[in-house]
């Protein structure tokens, strides 16, 4: 067992305290990085790490820092799957599994070339479709227009 | 179920009561039966785009109400030109006016429009996306020619719609409407015309039996409606694939042996060649009829908005 433990912590550092983002898909721990606004603490991914539930995964672990409702809420979006885990000296805390938001305001910015919030200061706004089958799609409440997740982009 | 004050911007933000009320006072509209305005009420209408059909008969409709009407008719004459956004332009407007009816080429522009705006906003266009005014004087056509329509006990109506359904908005937006009355759509287009994914999906999850053809001989003798729409030349990636299926999509008196008596041929105008001007001269002609019912639709929108009725 010491000797397993020991591998984990190889793959990516524990940290004291800050939170862990599991069960990211793949590749998304660098949109995950890029998203979170403030990052002057350390902070360590995991990419394409081996998972019994999801085949492959990524791991995002931020020291010393929670995350804000709106950071949450994007992580959520790109990741609807993911947990969060709290880190008390070297302890988890508290778990959680994020559950994306029915609308999310200002994070998301509308592909469409066409829609008004490309063109003037709008904070954008979209419903959150979910389906039986987890997936989600996004409305914008402007244009009316629906994307898949991988079609959205996060500001 | 009140409506002074309410933005007409989506037909997505309206309930089958919603629309039937919409109908019966439009019907009240048609017959003189609407009072007129004892205030001065005055309607601003922004057109950053030019529609001369929809502004004309707007100015009418309020005029026929009593009111009185300020605005312009294309973006040339607006400090839009001079970089003033859009939010700005109607911060400003608001104040003049107790109702705006807006046009503009950016989709979401009436929503940001209504949040701009305390009076109410109707949405006469905002790109590709909505023209909510179309679809109701549509519902209206439908409503009289099958006046059962709407009605508690009204049997399915089967309703075809014929052309480019993928970027034609006014079939998308009366196709949402329809799904809250029993209906069967139709949908005949060439399959890379064909109505988007997305919009199957709803009709689908709201229980509309849906079908999809490539020519409308297959169909046309079970239907109640027809909805033609234009089948632009500039869609088709190769202009020889348009010479080669457009006659599919083209409807002539000759195939109007068999139709149901009480079939109904719509379009919302302009036509280009969809419908052959022999078949104006057959009683399931309608679009002219449908076209004339602008006003009284837009009376009745009018009225509700205002608080008139
Ligand atoms: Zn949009």
């Amino acid at each position: 067992m010491a000797k397993k433990k020991q591998h984990t912590v190889l793959k990516v550092p524990a940290i004291e305290h800050g939170t862990v983002i599991d069960h990211l898909p793949p590749r998304a721990a660098l949109t995950v990085v890029r998203i979170l606004a403030v990052l002057e603490d350390l902070v360590t991914i995991g990419v394409n790490l081996s998972s019994h539930v999801m085949g492959r995964k990524d791991v995002v672990k931020i020291a010393n820092r929670k995350l804000s409702p709106d950071e949450v809420a994007k992580i959520a979006i790109i990741a609807p799957r993911a947990t969060l885990n709290i880190i008390e000296s070297y302890v988890v805390v508290k778990k959680y599994t994020v559950t994306p938001p029915d609308v999310v305001e200002g994070i998301v910015r509308c592909v469409n070339p066409s829609c008004i919030t490309n063109h003037e200061t709008v904070r954008t706004r979209f419903s959150v479709l979910k389906a039986e089958d987890g997936s989600l799609r996004l409305r914008c409440a402007y244009c009316e227009r629906a994307y898949d997740r991988q079609e959205i982009e996060i500001v | 179920m009140t409506f002074a004050g309410s933005d007409v911007i989506s037909i997505a933000d309206f309930s089958r009561e919603q629309i039937l009320r919409i109908l019966a006072v439009a019907e009240q509209a048609e017959r003189g039966r609407l009072p007129v305005f004892t205030s001065r009420k005055i309607m601003a209408v922004l057109f950053f785009e030019p529609s001369t059909r929809t502004r004309l008969s707007f100015e009418s409709a309020m005029q026929r109400l009593g009111g009185t009407v300020i605005g312009f008719a294309d973006a040339a004459s607006t400090s839009t030109k001079k970089g003033e956004s859009l939010f700005d332009t109607i911060r400003m407007v608001e104040n003049y006016a107790d109702v705006l009816v807006i046009r503009h080429p950016l989709e979401g522009s009436a929503r940001l429009a209504a949040e701009a705006a305390s009076p109410p906003v109707i949405n006469c266009g905002d790109g590709a996306n909505q023209h909510p005014t179309q679809t109701f004087l549509d519902l209206f056509a439908i409503r009289k020619t099958h006046p059962r329509f709407g009605a508690a006990d009204q049997p399915p109506l089967r309703i075809g719609f014929l052309g480019d359904l993928k970027y034609g908005r006014t079939v998308h937006s009366l196709s949402i409407a329809l799904s809250h009355f029993p209906c069967e759509l139709v949908f005949i287009s060439p399959p890379s015309l064909a109505l988007p994914r997305h919009l199957k999906e709803i009709l689908t999850a709201r229980g509309v039996a849906c079908v999809e053809a490539e020519r409308v001989e297959q169909h046309i003798d079970s239907l109640d409606i027809l909805y033609a729409v234009r089948l632009q030349k500039e869609r088709f990636a190769d202009q020889l694939e348009y010479e080669r299926v457009r006659g599919a999509y083209v409807v002539q008196a000759g195939m109007l042996a068999r139709v149901k008596p009480n079939l109904r041929i719509l379009h919302p105008l302009p036509r280009v060649g969809e419908i052959t001007t022999d078949v104006d001269r057959t009683p399931h002609a309608y679009y002219f009829e449908q076209a004339g019912l602008g006003v009284p639709v837009r009376q009745a929108i009018l009225a509700l908005v205002l608080g008139l009725v």
